[in-house]
């Protein structure tokens, strides 16, 4: 769907966005107050450890909540229009597949085993769209070309593909409908490392070619890097630092991308990589003031109080209080 | 065995075959899958090696083999100079013992009724290690080891209400308690969360630094050798394809098939989202009916016609204690 809008202008702005499931213990906040912005034929990737909100987000943006989720409160706005408000039908019959797709975590694992992959990947056109099945399969088969299968895969079963092709072909039915954003849970985390960077380097093509806009979901640092123009990384269910790739691998603001990026295990450096001592807080019972001061090395009286975000530059966002007054971090 | 010759390697691998036979209905055999197809390697007592390699290249059916839970084909396992197909029972018993495994998956390796006491206590029964407070004081100086702490208050526990993480250093602490002289450890943290991995591995070496034992640390992430291990194997459809250091084959790889794997990794860039990863196409071979020559040949950018599809290489040594299993490298 052509949108003329100024390409600069974003495509998906997240605002304030907030959302708890229920659960017996009480309430767990996993998406506590998130703000991104997402521009046209960007990529952005969001890391963070497990359990820090990433695919809680990426489900309240898709509306593919599980039942015991609250109501999302904050604003998701698509080309300037907020979707978060619109009723169910009409997100479906204008937003999901049609505008954004996402591929979920696991989603290769998800399919369906007695269903010939050709005929699930050209689903979301006949659901979402009304196409003839035939419409359809043709541009499955253009997908999967896209994606790097051969076309006779069309007519197998998943059993029958290796994982590397079963997370293609995930993908090709995320590309289908020609969406202007796909979310990517966790595409490459199950495979082995000829094919991650196989599957990077169809992504780097079809942003390339299509411009479509991704928004990469990832605890890999190393692979996030291949896709990233921006990041976003989260901690207990916030986002702490927004930046662009640049700044973010090379010059990270806040003291958990520092020590995240320390983390890290490379291969083309003497210096062994430095794990982060201590665990994420409970999103149940998150801790006044700055979530990360418990592991925080840094930390110091103004800590103890909620960090307001701060602007070390044009689109970059820390949420930690060695940023104000200019500091650098 | 205190008077072992320190020369004599811990463990050796000689021509090691793991084949497994395909059958329909049970009876009519449909092929045979080459998991472990003639690996030659040794490992010294104390050493770390990785062994690296995609998935499916058969990388946890070596390990299988070499713990004893798979017969092989063909070749042989030794451990300390005896024949792995010459030990039975109590002896058979007497080698589990001295080998640790940590399995592949860590989420499948504690048993789910079992508090943590019992799940460490059991291996300790098996082989006879009593009386009961000596048992106890072992899984609580192995708790201890692995950072597990309080220990009064992690014995108790189930292993569902314990992270990744914490599961993974209880199935560590088990693979410790009957002071092995190696362990084998299987993709010990690809199923956990990044920022857990490092930790997992930094303990792994630090055991097998402080007790001398030897490890073969199992991974598909190349990125994560360069600390934990001394010398790097790599794995390709069932065959060690190139052996050497880890700085040797990390800066002068000699197999095109390590060639690919180093240049499919990223350290974190900003540069990387700028350009294609140069890799080669295809995917893994299938292990009922590889390739003939070389099993790389189909992919291998270098390869030479007339050679590499129809001969397959042996081990070439391009340097000292480097070994590649490649045409190219064959001397003058
Ligand atoms: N249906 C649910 N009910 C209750 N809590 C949930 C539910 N789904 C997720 N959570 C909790 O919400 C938090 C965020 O989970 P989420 O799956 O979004 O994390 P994640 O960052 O995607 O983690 P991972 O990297 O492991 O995929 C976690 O604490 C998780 O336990
Ligand atoms: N008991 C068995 N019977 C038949 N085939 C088997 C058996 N065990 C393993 N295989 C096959 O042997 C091959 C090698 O498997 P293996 O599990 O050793 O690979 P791997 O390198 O450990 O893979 P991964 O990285 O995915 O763990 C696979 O094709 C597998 O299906
Ligand atoms: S706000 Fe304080 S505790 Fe939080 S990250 Fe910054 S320095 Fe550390
Ligand atoms: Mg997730
Ligand atoms: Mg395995």
């Amino acid at each position: 769907m052509a949108v003329t809008a100024n390409p600069d202008s974003p495509l998906l702005e997240i605002e304030d966005l907030r959302m708890q499931y229920r659960t017996e213990q009480g309430p767990v906040n996993a998406v506590d107050g998130v703000n991104l912005e997402i521009r046209r034929n960007e990529a952005l990737v969001v890391l963070g450890e497990s359990g820090c909100g990433k695919s809680s987000l990426a489900k309240v943006l898709l509306r593919t909540l599980p039942r015991n989720a609250g109501r999302p409160t904050g604003q998701v706005r698509l080309d300037g229009r907020d979707v978060l408000a619109l009723s169910e039908e009409r997100f479906r019959r204008e937003v999901r597949w049609v505008r954004i797709a996402l591929v979920m975590q696991a989603a290769m694992n998800a399919l369906n085993p007695v269903v010939r992959v050709g005929e699930q990947v050209a689903e979301p056109l006949r659901i979402h769209r009304g196409w003839s099945r035939r419409a359809a399969m043709a541009r499955a088969a253009e997908a999967f070309e896209e994606v790097g299968i051969a076309t006779d895969f069309l007519q197998r079963y998943p059993h029958e593909l290796s994982g590397g092709m079963r997370q293609r072909a995930v993908l090709a039915m995320a590309l289908v409908t020609d969406p202007d954003l796909v979310i990517l849970d966790e595409p490459t985390s199950a495979l082995d490392v000829l094919t991650q960077a196989s599957i990077m380097n169809v992504l780097k093509r079809i942003k390339r070619d299509r411009g479509t806009s991704f928004v990469l979901i990832t605890h890999d640092v190393a692979t996030s890097s291949e896709l990233a123009d921006r990041v976003a990384l989260m901690y207990a269910g916030q986002v702490v630092e927004e930046a662009s790739a640049e700044a973010f691998f090379t010059a990270p603001g806040h003291p958990y991308s520092q020590m995240l990026m320390a983390s890290v295990p490379r291969l083309r450096q003497e210096e062994p990589p430095v794990p982060i001592p201590g665990r994420p807080p409970s999103l149940q019972d998150p801790p006044t003031g700055c979530r990360f001061a418990e592991r925080c090395p840094r930390r110091f009286e103004r800590c103890a109080e909620d960090p307001a975000v701060f602007h070390p530059d044009a689109r970059h966002r820390v949420r930690c209080w060695l940023h104000e007054a200019g500091g650098t971090g | 065995m205190n008077t072992r010759d320190r020369s004599e390697p811990l463990l050796v691998a000689e021509d090691l075959q793991t084949h497994f036979e395909l059958r329909q209905w049970g009876f009519i055999r449909t092929g045979t899958v080459r998991a472990v197809d003639g690996v030659r390697f040794t490992l010294d007592a104390g050493e770390a090696a990785a062994v690296v390699g995609e998935s499916g290249c058969g990388k946890s059916s070596l390990a299988r083999t070499l713990l004893g839970l798979n017969r092989p084909t063909g070749g042989a396992v030794r451990f300390e100079g005896q024949s792995l197909a010459d030990l039975k029972g109590a002896d058979l018993k007497a080698y589990r013992a001295r080998v640790g495994y940590v399995q592949q998956d860590p989420y499948g390796a504690l048993p789910p009724f079992m508090d943590i006491r019992r799940a460490l206590e059991e291996p300790l029964v098996v082989h006879g290690i009593g009386p009961r407070a000596e048992r106890e004081r072992r899984i609580d100086a192995a708790l201890e080891e692995v950072g597990l702490t309080p220990v009064a208050q992690v014995r108790g526990k189930f292993p569902h209400q314990l992270s990744g993480g914490q599961q993974q250093r209880v199935v560590i602490a088990r693979a410790l308690l009957l002071r092995p002289k190696l362990i084998i450890a299987d993709e010990p943290v690809s199923m956990l969360d990044a920022s857990v991995r490092v930790e997992i591995l930094d303990l792994l070496h630090r055991v097998q630094r402080e007790h001398d034992i030897a490890l073969l640390y199992i991974t598909h992430d190349l990125s994560t050798v360069r600390h934990y291990a001394g010398r790097v194997m790599v794995m390709y459809a069932g065959r060690i394809v190139e052996q050497a250091p880890v700085d040797a084959l990390l800066d002068a790889p000699q197999h095109p098939y390590t060639e690919a794997l180093l240049s499919a990794l990223a350290d974190p860039d900003p540069a990387n989202a700028r350009q294609m990863r140069e890799i080669p196409g295809g995917e893994a071979p299938s292990l009922v009916s590889p390739p003939p020559g070389c099993r790389f040949h189909p992919r291998c950018p270098q390869a030479m016609a007339g050679v590499c599809e129809t001969r397959d290489p042996p081990d070439f040594r391009p340097a000292p204690y480097h070994r590649a299993a490649c045409w190219l490298r064959e001397p003058e």
